[in-house]
């Protein structure tokens, strides 16, 4: 089966039901992506798929071959982070950081799809992706930011 | 338990036809669209062992098509999909309301109206939406196609009239003759997103020549075992003014339609008490 994960191509040759969340980790070890919930509630297992986010703990792997995921390890890297990872980390976006994967992913594709800085739409935008740490606030500021700069999720 | 890929057997068919072809020969295999219903259970190792008739292939049943006589929805079109179809919004917004509210972006993109109306929970957002527009369900078998009424779908609670082997194609949407001119879609849960309907409502409304009501339908979910049109109070309001009397009675035939439940997430008079204030404010025109 052949899949399309952060630009590059991969093949996967397990069984076809295995759920995206463990193909990603385990067979291809781009381990960013968090499970919380395993239940479509937390979003932590957010990734893009065609662009959009979805949740990777209720997608088997068949159902999206050929299509583009996107996994938070697309964005940045520890030398060279995405103008959005900056932000979280000025912000104080992420705390415990099981959550922030999720949000990022969320927060890409709102950002890149034109989405506006007002506090009350990012909350709305990430209402799918739960955070017990920061109270959000801070997760909300840091997403406004990063529109407000206009960075994308993508490196520059 | 947790959910065994190992363990399940996987049709993925090209296209419709191929997909009935095969579910025909195995009716006891799972439909799966959108997956946002079947894998939260399947996470849970509930549904280990199982055949899957994976529809992800199925490229004509996504599309959403406008034509002359209404909107024609692909069973496996998403949410998403569904609230942003220009004539969707322009002509259906009841619905478009309800998508919105669909757990939250995840599920939105994922979820489709198939696996909405299949799944037939009391809680489905879609149907009263569904109900008010008299929306008709395609559907296909190894028998040949059927057109079923919304109404005529739901046998019960997380049970359909869909027979072994039959799936939803398609969900067409009739074009209203006149614009309403009051509409009403109303989900009551504990948070915004991601919360199950305590009462979902939709309705629309229009007055004719001296303020008499020539159109008006009503449609409540989470208040019976299958989402309902209030079709007694609708009868007490059409072909007559909104005078207090006729709210009144309207509003009192409401529980003739329904049989709300005592459960975890409400009462049975808090969801009545709910649903008769939403449908008072509608007819008041006050929402
Ligand atoms: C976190 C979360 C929040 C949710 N919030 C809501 C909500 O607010 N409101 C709401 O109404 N629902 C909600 N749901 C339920 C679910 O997302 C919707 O019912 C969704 O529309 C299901 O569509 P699907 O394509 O994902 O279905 P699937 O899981 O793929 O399928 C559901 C069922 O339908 C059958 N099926 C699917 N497609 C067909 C077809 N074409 N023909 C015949 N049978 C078919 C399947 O066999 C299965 O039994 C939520 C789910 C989660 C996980
Ligand atoms: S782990 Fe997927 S939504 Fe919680
Ligand atoms: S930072 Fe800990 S869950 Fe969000």
């Amino acid at each position: 089966m052949k899949l399309k994960v952060n630009g590059k191509s991969r093949s996967f040759a397990g069984a076809p039901f295995k759920r995206l969340i463990e193909v990603l980790r385990e067979d291809f070890g781009l381990t960013g992506t968090k499970e919380g919930c395993g239940e479509g509630e937390c979003g932590a297992c957010t990734v893009l798929v065609d662009g959009e986010p979805v949740n990777s703990c209720l997608i088997p792997v068949c159902s999206v071959e050929g299509r583009r995921i996107e996994t938070v390890e697309s964005l940045g890297n520890p030398g060279k982070l995405s103008p959005l990872q900056e932000a979280f980390m000025e912000r104080g976006g992420a705390q415990c950081g099981i959550c922030t994967p999720g949000m990022l992913m969320t927060a890409t594709a709102w950002i890149k799809g034109g989405g506006s800085a007002a506090p009350g739409a990012i909350r709305e935008c990430l209402a799918g992706n739960l955070c017990r740490c920061t109270g959000y606030q801070h997760i909300v500021d840091s997403v406004a930011r990063a529109v407000k700069g206009k960075g994308g999720g993508k490196r520059r | 338990m947790r959910g065994a890929p190992e363990t399940m057997a996987v049709l993925r068919p090209k296209s419709g036809a191929e997909a009935v072809k095969l579910y025909g020969q195995q009716t006891k295999a799972v439909p799966l669209a959108g997956g946002t219903d079947f894998m939260v259970l399947w996470n849970l190792g509930l549904l280990n062992g199982r055949t899957i008739l994976d529809l992800s292939g199925v490229r004509d049943w996504r599309k959403i098509a406008a034509a002359r006589t209404g909107v024609l929805v692909g069973s496996l079109a998403t949410h998403a999909e569904i609230g942003r179809h220009p004539t969707v919004r322009a002509e259906f917004p009841l619905l478009v309301s309800a998508c919105a509210t669909i757990g939250a972006a995840q599920i939105q993109n994922r979820g489709t109206l198939g696996g909405n109306i299949a799944n037939a929970s009391p809680a489905g957002d879609t149907f009263p939406s569904l109900l008010v527009y008299e929306a008709v369900v395609r559907t296909v078998s190894p028998r040949g196609k059927r057109k079923l009424p919304i109404s005529e779908v739901f046998a019960g609670v997380k049970r359909t009239t869909l027979g072994p082997g039959e799936l939803i194609e398609a969900v067409e949407l009739p074009f209203l003759d006149k614009r309403p001119s009051r509409r009403l879609f109303r989900k009551v849960g504990t948070r915004l997103a991601q919360a199950i309907s305590k009462t979902v409502a939709a309705g629309i409304l229009r007055l004719g020549k001296g303020g008499v009501v020539e159109d008006f339908r009503f449609a409540l979910g989470s208040m019976a075992p299958t989402a309902v049109r209030l079709t007694e109070a609708e009868s007490a309001v059409v072909g007559f003014k909104l005078t207090p009397a006729v709210v009144d009675e309207a509003c009192r035939r409401l529980e003739r339609s329904v049989s709300p439940i005592d459960d975890i997430r409400s009462t049975r008079e808090y969801r009545l008490e709910v649903s008769r204030n939403i449908l008072r404010s509608f007819l008041e025109g006050n929402q």
